[in-house]
């Protein structure tokens, strides 16, 4: 049987792209390492920020300062892949960020080990060397260890 | 309401990657079929509606190729969504219930297997500002809807390694599906995880497959279907529900989408999704089973997915359609008096919709 011709092809999107206005501003808190949520309907604070609050549809408000720090939701094991930058081993999580009335969707560094994993676990931001602005700038979540003093900002304060 | 219902279904088989035919190559031979069946021509056809995504084949528009086979000269009416096909049907009845025509053909197009890296492809689909760039794991949001829904006792391992058991014992009656066979659920859980708690086996393979329907309303219905030697399948309620895309922002242990979209089927049917006798259910992955049979309130004593539904072949926006057309089928061949098809799309089964289909009295 004959094979239909084939080429090879690299999937990109190599343009700018506009972020929304609250987008925006989560994005640009992520640059200077902090993490901001914004208040949704009936005053729960979404983490990642939102545009919309996703149950009403309405205009999210105010946006509050978080600590970096949370409590893993949910949770799947991988094997790393070439374009991960972790090298072990690790997990995709939700994390409820403390202040948060929902989830945020990253990874989780326990350095290639899974049993630490559990509902549950406190975590922390790992930020990347350089931040840009952008998802990325959080490389992971990591474990926090019982010695370290919780994070700085005070939780529900205006930026 | 206009009565419309299912006169004709065809599929190719599903295969792994089909590298001898191009697009228009696999439709040809499968719409041929569904018309030849009915005894009419392409020109009696007043509408053509058809599903696919353009991310599998890395180009924009890449179903206009599909059109060679449909043959659009004379100009015809066509539409096209980007998404599963089970979405093109819909489309097609409410074309039929504006009174716009009296035969639709609806057809969806998978090819799966084109990219050599389906993980590249996968987070493309998702939110570009917090999930793509993060590129995660193909299963990863399956993955953690799964472990979540253990956690919270709605399922267990072995459970899901029963569903996965049952759909390949299933599909060595179908001649159509990419994977079938007799599987020991202790073997199935002796294998490695994916994206832990799912394994290889519990997502729905990658393929390439297409698969074509034919919609008619009313007495051209009971013609046509009378000409095919089958039963109409009536197309009694259609109805979809969209829940917010960002995995963190809802329960994913809980199908609202599902719950709501039942109940405005249920009132537009006059029958509930209990009341069926067969279910086909868009599983992507075997967790899908045990969150559907409970947000569609399911007895026990449903046959689910005769066929062996996705997690037996899977081609990329054609197996919503499938899920439709199998329905269809077991009315036709009077297995069932009524019937379930469900399709879903986007993340960790963000949009869903619920079709229920019931023969003649």
């Amino acid at each position: 049987m004959s094979t239909s011709l084939t080429a090879p092809y690299t999937t990109a999107f190599d343009f700018e792209r506009t972020v929304g206005p609250r987008i925006g501003v989560f994005l640009a808190g992520l640059r200077e390492r902090r993490l901001l949520g914004v208040r949704g309907s009936r005053g729960r604070v979404l983490c990642p920020v939102a545009e919309f609050d996703p149950v009403t549809a309405e205009a999210t408000g105010d946006y509050v300062e978080l600590d970096p720090v949370g409590t893993v939701t949910a949770w799947t094991w991988v094997d790393p892949r070439p374009a991960d930058p972790l090298d072990s081993p690790f997990a995709w999580a939700l994390v409820r960020i403390d202040g948060a009335d929902d989830s945020f969707f990253h990874r989780v560094d326990t350095g290639g080990d899974p049993s630490l994993l559990s509902s549950g676990l406190r975590v922390r931001v790992r930020w990347a060397a350089e931040t840009v602005g952008s998802i990325e700038d959080i490389v992971c979540f990591e474990p926090v260890t019982d010695d370290e003093p919780s994070g700085s900002a005070p939780s529900g304060s205006a930026p | 309401m206009r009565e419309v219902g299912v006169v004709a279904f065809a599929q190719s088989d599903c295969l792994a990657a089909n590298r001898g035919d191009d697009m228009a190559d696999i439709l040809a031979p499968v719409i041929a079929e569904a018309v030849a069946s009915l005894g009419i021509e392409r020109s009696d056809i007043d509408f053509f509606c058809s599903g696919s995504h353009d991310f599998h084949e890395g180009r924009t528009f890449a179903y206009i190729e599909s059109l060679d086979s449909v043959g659009a000269w004379p100009p015809i009416s066509e539409s096209h969504v980007e998404m599963d096909a089970a979405w093109a049907v819909n489309e097609a009845w409410s074309w039929l219930q504006l009174g716009e025509g009296d035969v639709a053909l609806v057809y969806g197009i998978g090819r799966g297997s084109l990219a050599t890296d389906p993980d590249q492809v996968s987070h493309t689909l998702l939110d570009p500002y917090y999930l793509a760039p993060l590129h995660p794991h193909r299963h990863a949001i399956a993955g953690l809807q799964a472990q979540a829904l253990l956690a919270a006792g709605v399922t267990t391992e072995a459970a899901l390694a029963q569903v996965v058991a049952r759909s390949l014992a299933a599909a060595l009656g179908n001649p159509h599906a990419q994977r079938s066979g007799s599987h020991a659920v202790h073997d199935l859980l002796a294998q490695p995880y994916v994206a832990s708690p799912l394994r290889a086996h519990d997502a729905a393979p990658l393929g390439d497959a297409a698969a074509v329907l034919v919609l008619a309303a009313g007495d051209r219905a009971r013609e046509l279907a009378a000409r095919a030697g089958r039963r109409p399948a009536w197309i009694r309620a259609m109805d979809h529900r969209m829940a917010t895309h960002y995995p963190g922002s809802r329960d994913l242990t809980r199908l609202e989408t599902v719950e709501v979209a039942a109940q405005r089927a249920t009132r537009m049917a006059g029958f509930a999704p209990a009341d069926v006798d067969v279910a086909e259910l868009h599983t992507e992955y075997s967790h899908a089973e045990p969150m559907l049979v409970q947000a569609l309130g399911l007895p026990v004593g449903t046959t689910l997915n005769p066929s062996g539904g996705p997690l037996a072949g899977n081609p990329t926006t054609a197996t919503g359609l499938i899920r439709l057309g199998e329905a269809a089928d077991r009315i036709a061949d009077g297995s069932a008096r009524r019937a379930l098809a469900h399709a879903t799309s986007g993340p960790a089964l963000q949009h869903n919709m619920v079709s229920l289909l019931e023969g003649e009295e």
